[in-house]
């Protein structure tokens, strides 16, 4: 009865709402719903939609896996008040509606952001682009950048204190030498990147939305 | 379910709200308490986790005016909505001491504070408030009046429009509350929220006459949300391989998941292609056409019979194979068939033209599509910062692609850096340059090297073949078809090693690759068709009376003497059995006797069919021997191996993207070919494509290794298309030109008789449409008219062309303006 049974353990109407409020179709929710009671000890298999799956369990999830962002997923989808980032089925459908592929890529830039903002401040400062650009070479120590590569990548130039930023349109393609990221992103220069900023770079990226998607 | 009886519940609750306010009347100390606690802490419970959404609080207070005045009500329309309760119950667990405090507090004293406290909120809010608070009056006054209708009566005009507008809003925060970044928990109570509220005020709002019918529209949109959501999943488990896809795509990232998606595309195109043969075409000659044996081109000739059912004979597809509904030959040239006089020459025109259309209006509409969907990426400006906010690519779930994926991030982190850095050093960019210059004069020598190999062996094979084949072995028979087999095998091995040297990005590297395999899939397949028409030609010198390089030069001589030879034969039969007498019953010879003419057109696409059938099977001993058999010894001859065979020198093989996709799309290329004169050309495709989609599916997962670079593909889609169009327009101008500008065979087929085929349709103008119709279309295709038309349209084309720059322009000045 694997078929029947977990498609009848989500109430009708509330599987409904759950279309209604996040980009999956009645299968993949349904999905979902399998293997997020997969990750339940057998006890709890039968109020899987009020148990929560603690963040151990959920990185063992093949999608997550290989992820280097999985961690910070886990805190920004969980709803866990003690902190331990552990899942319960609302968030994890949270999760999955917004790595869907039908996700607008509005709602998929702002958890983006919230993802690589790692200490939660609501802008993404240098300490931030650090760790991103740690995550994005892995763990490997031939793979990992040198600081002083790091410091051209994310140079943290203000331009209002060094006076160094070319004058007139900064983002002249060609023309401008300078490659750090700051640089590019940092609309307003005051040396960090807000969501505004943020959203407005990526979003102009041919293939974020393509991207930022798990499926199960 | 639900959604049937909310006409008759809107209209059951305001009863229910009568009787609640009378019984709120007698005993209201308790019930108000209740009702006013159940509405607080839904206010409460709102309030912890969202301050931004003003827009729905207002209609929310007048809400809870309301609930107050009917608490006993709200316990009928609450009990068909159990988790709604259950979390309206932990909510109220969580703020119980906060009710205790200010329970003897009146309510519209805490609303109002509460109202106070939002002063920030928007001020049209406040007028909203006011407005809750005199309605709740209103509301009092009407209930000691003790009239349950009265209760609604002092709603204006005003109001009501005010509350549409509300409703409205409520609706449009249903429908994009996915949008919203918010919890779910959060969400489904402002879902419920909503629901409750348009739910109650849609009834209110179509009080009097228009009520019924109003009911009756809420009800019938949301029969129709329902089945759009309902047809949406249905839509979705439709979708065929959409999980094999998505598995394929979450190990080995979206380049070679892409290749997937376009042979599933291609697929469905070809399901229509084979839908429209099958339906139009071969069924209808098979029903109600003559049947076999009744026309000497619907029969085996003598000679052939005896080997006619051997299955070397049948894989050729000669015999009864050729023979048959499955090539062109085998139609006959009646106008109708059947009892419902089916026009089948006309229907096998207009399916072979039809196809054709049909697949350059997809092909380019997809491509429009695709251009939409990634158009306006400024390329450069943001370089690094989509480096580093999006090169991730979420949907690698194998370890061992995210370590490549590791690595060649880094890379291009490093090569960034250093690119940017030495930007300005001259001798590396000399170079590249060099290099690449050399990477692109060595690909042109194979290419040209190529050509002449297979110019080479068709000129062996001519000999060969002048000579007589049965002199030879298997070799010099299938030399030139396994020559193509083999170069399209090896060039592409030797254009990546090419590629090597070039040192592009993987994306640029794949289109150069792309190109380059094109160009000699391409030639391969010109010089193979110059063979081919050579190769009849060839046959029909030695072995039939005419060529084929006659017809092309439009001289029939040769088939009047064809066609008086066959004269003489029919007068012979005659003198020789019966003397003269033309009144005599025609003499009954068995059509197989009959000597035929030579049939082209089937002989093409025989030789189509056996292409497609050739290069299928090339395709899966390659996948076969190439990757799983070599993942098998890799796999088990590591462990007695004296180096690691794993990582060192044969490795498990890579999906090869550009070569699938190239094989893909030169395979449609003879399909769109061949079609015309084998009709079974699409049901075979349809079968090569469907077992591939498993076989690859299979081979990719079991024994492919995730590329050393991987990258995203997702616009080098539209790459794939440009080059489908190329392919459908070079295909498809043999097939137009043999159907415009030379003689059908004269007793095959379903245009024999007529000089040429499209003349099918001036026919049936003639015959099945009134005589003005033929006029006017006369006129119509009159050089006079068609040609003014051209210049129309090339002169449309050139407008919309000027004002699409123009507009690209525009944007580029606002982007400009907007920095």
């Amino acid at each position: 009865g694997a078929m029947g049974g977990s498609a009848s353990l989500i109430p009708r109407d509330l599987l409904g709402e759950y279309q209604e409020l996040t980009f999956l179709s009645k299968q993949e929710i349904l999905l979902a719903y399998k293997r997020f009671s997969e990750l339940l000890p057998k006890e709890e298999k039968d109020n899987a939609c009020s148990a929560r799956v603690p963040k151990s369990q959920i990185l063992t999830l093949p999608e997550l896996r290989a992820n280097p962002f999985q961690h910070r997923i886990c805190h920004v989808f969980s709803t866990s008040e003690t902190g331990d980032d552990s899942m319960s089925f609302e968030d994890f459908l949270d999760m999955l509606s917004v790595f869907s592929d039908s996700a607008t890529s509005d709602i998929k830039s702002h958890y983006a952001f919230r993802i690589f903002d790692f200490d939660d401040d609501g802008t993404l400062d240098r300490k931030d682009l650090e760790q991103l650009v740690n995550c994005l070479t892995g763990q490997g120590e031939e793979s990992r950048l040198s600081s002083a590569e790091m410091e051209q990548l994310i140079q943290n130039v203000r331009p209002a204190g060094q006076g160094t930023a070319p004058p007139g349109p900064r983002h002249g393609a060609h023309s401008s030498p300078s490659p750090q990221i700051l640089e590019e992103s940092d609309i307003d220069k005051d040396g960090t990147i807000n969501l505004a900023e943020f959203q407005h770079v990526v979003s102009r990226s041919p293939d974020f939305a393509s991207s930022f998607k798990i499926v199960l | 379910d639900g959604s049937e009886d909310n006409g008759e519940g809107s209209a059951v609750e305001t009863e229910e709200t009568a009787k609640g306010t009378d019984k709120g009347r007698k005993r209201a100390t308790p019930r108000t308490r209740r009702a006013h606690a159940r509405g607080r802490d839904r206010h409460g419970d709102e309030e912890d986790e969202d301050d931004e959404d003003g827009t729905r609080r207002a209609g929310h207070r007048r809400h809870r005016n309301r609930r107050r005045g009917r608490a006993a009500g709200n316990e009928a329309s609450d009990s068909d909505m159990e988790p709604a309760k259950a979390r309206k119950n932990e909510a109220n667990q969580k703020s119980k001491e906060d009710d205790e405090e200010d329970e003897d507090e009146k309510g519209s004293k805490s609303g109002k504070g509460k109202n106070e406290k939002k002063g920030d909120k928007k001020s049209d809010k406040k007028g909203k408030k006011e407005k809750a608070n005199k309605k709740k009056k209103d509301k009092k006054k009407s209930g000691s009046g003790s009239d349950s209708e009265s209760e609604e009566e002092p709603i204006t005009e005003e109001e009501l429009a005010k509350l549409k507008e509300e409703v409205e809003e409520k609706k449009k925060l249903i429908a994009t509350l996915r949008n919203k970044p918010w919890k779910m928990k959060k969400k489904l109570s402002v879902l419920k929220e909503a629901q409750l509220f348009v739910e109650k005020f849609e009834g209110a709002l179509g009080k009097g006459k228009g009520k019924k019918f109003y009911a009756y529209k809420v009800m019938m949109t949301k029969k129709w949300m329902k089945f759009q959501r309902d047809f949406e999943n249905f839509k979705t488990a439709c979708i065929p391989w959409e999980m094999k896809i998505k598995e394929i795509e979450s190990h080995f990232g979206s380049s070679v998941a892409s290749y997937f998606i376009f042979l599933r595309w291609m697929y469905g195109i070809n399901m229509i292609l084979f839908g429209l043969t099958f339906g139009l075409v071969m069924v209808p000659e098979a029903l109600m056409g003559k049947p076999y044996g009744s026309l000497p081109r619907k029969t085996v000739p003598r000679a052939e019979e005896a080997t006619a059912m051997n299955f070397a004979t049948l894989w050729d597809f000669s015999g009864f194979a050729q023979y048959s509904v499955l090539f062109y030959g085998y139609y006959n040239n009646q106008r109708t068939i059947g009892w419902l006089k089916f026009r089948m020459p006309l229907s096998y025109f207009l399916v072979g033209v039809g196809s054709i259309g049909y697949s350059f209006m997809i092909v380019t509409r997809t491509m429009a599509k695709n251009a939409n969907d990634d158009g306006g990426g400024d390329d450069t400006s943001f370089n690094f910062s989509w480096k580093m906010f999006t090169s991730w690519d979420y949907l690698i779930g194998n370890p061992e692609t995210a370590d490549n994926k590791f690595a060649s991030i880094t890379t291009s982190f490093k090569e960034a850096i250093v690119e940017e850095q030495e930007s300005r050093k001259e001798e590396n960019i000399h170079l590249t340059r060099f290099l690449r210059v050399l990477a692109n004069f060595l690909a042109l020598c194979t290419l040209a090297g190529s050509g002449y190999l297979i110019f080479f062996v068709v000129r062996r094979s001519q000999q060969f073949a002048l000579e007589g084949l049965e002199n030879y072995g298997w070799w010099e028979r299938n030399e030139v078809n396994t020559v193509m087999s083999l170069l399209g095998m090896f060039c592409p091995t030797l254009f990546d090693v090419i590629s090597s040297l070039e040192n592009y990005h993987p994306r640029i590297a794949l289109r150069w690759q792309l190109g380059r395999i094109f160009a000699l899939f391409l030639g391969n397949l010109y010089t193979f068709i110059i063979a081919l028409v050579d190769e009849i030609n060839l046959k029909a010198r030695y072995l039939l009376p005419f060529t084929m390089f006659d017809m092309l030069l439009g001289n029939i001589e040769e088939l009047q003497i064809v066609k008086y030879n066959m004269t003489i034969w029919e007068a012979s039969l005659y003198n020789g059995t019966i003397p003269a007498n033309s009144t005599a019953p025609p003499i009954q010879v068995d059509p197989a006797d009959v000597p035929r003419g030579p049939c082209w057109e089937t002989m093409v696409g025989q030789e189509f069919v056996r292409l497609t059938v050739s290069d299928m099977m090339t395709t899966y001993i390659t996948i076969l021997i190439g990757d799983f058999l070599r993942a098998v010894f890799v796999r088990f001859f590591n462990y007695c191996w004296c180096w690691d065979l794993e990582y060192g020198f044969p490795s498990y093989s890579e999906f090869d993207i550009s070569g699938n996709v190239l094989g893909l799309i030169f395979n449609q290329g003879m399909i769109w070919m061949g079609s015309f004169y084998a009709p079974c050309l699409p049901a075979i495709n349809v079968f090569r494509l469907h077992t591939s989609m498993y076989l690859q599916c299979w081979a990719v997962m079991c024994c492919n290794v995730p590329q050393e670079r991987v990258f995203k593909a997702s616009r080098s889609n539209n790459f794939y298309m440009a080059m489908l169009l190329f392919i459908l327009f070079l295909s498809t101008l043999p097939a137009v030109y043999t159907i415009v500008s030379i003689p059908p065979s004269f007793d095959c087929g379903p245009f024999s008789g007529k000089t040429r085929m499209f003349e099918v349709i001036s026919e049936t103008l003639e015959h099945d449409f009134p005589s003005w119709f033929g006029k006017v279309f006369g006129y119509a295709s009159n050089p006079g008219l068609i040609l003014p038309f051209i210049l129309l349209m090339v002169l449309s084309i050139y407008y919309l062309n000027a004002t699409s720059k123009s507009y690209k322009e525009a944007n580029l000045e606002l982007k400009k303006k907007l920095q």
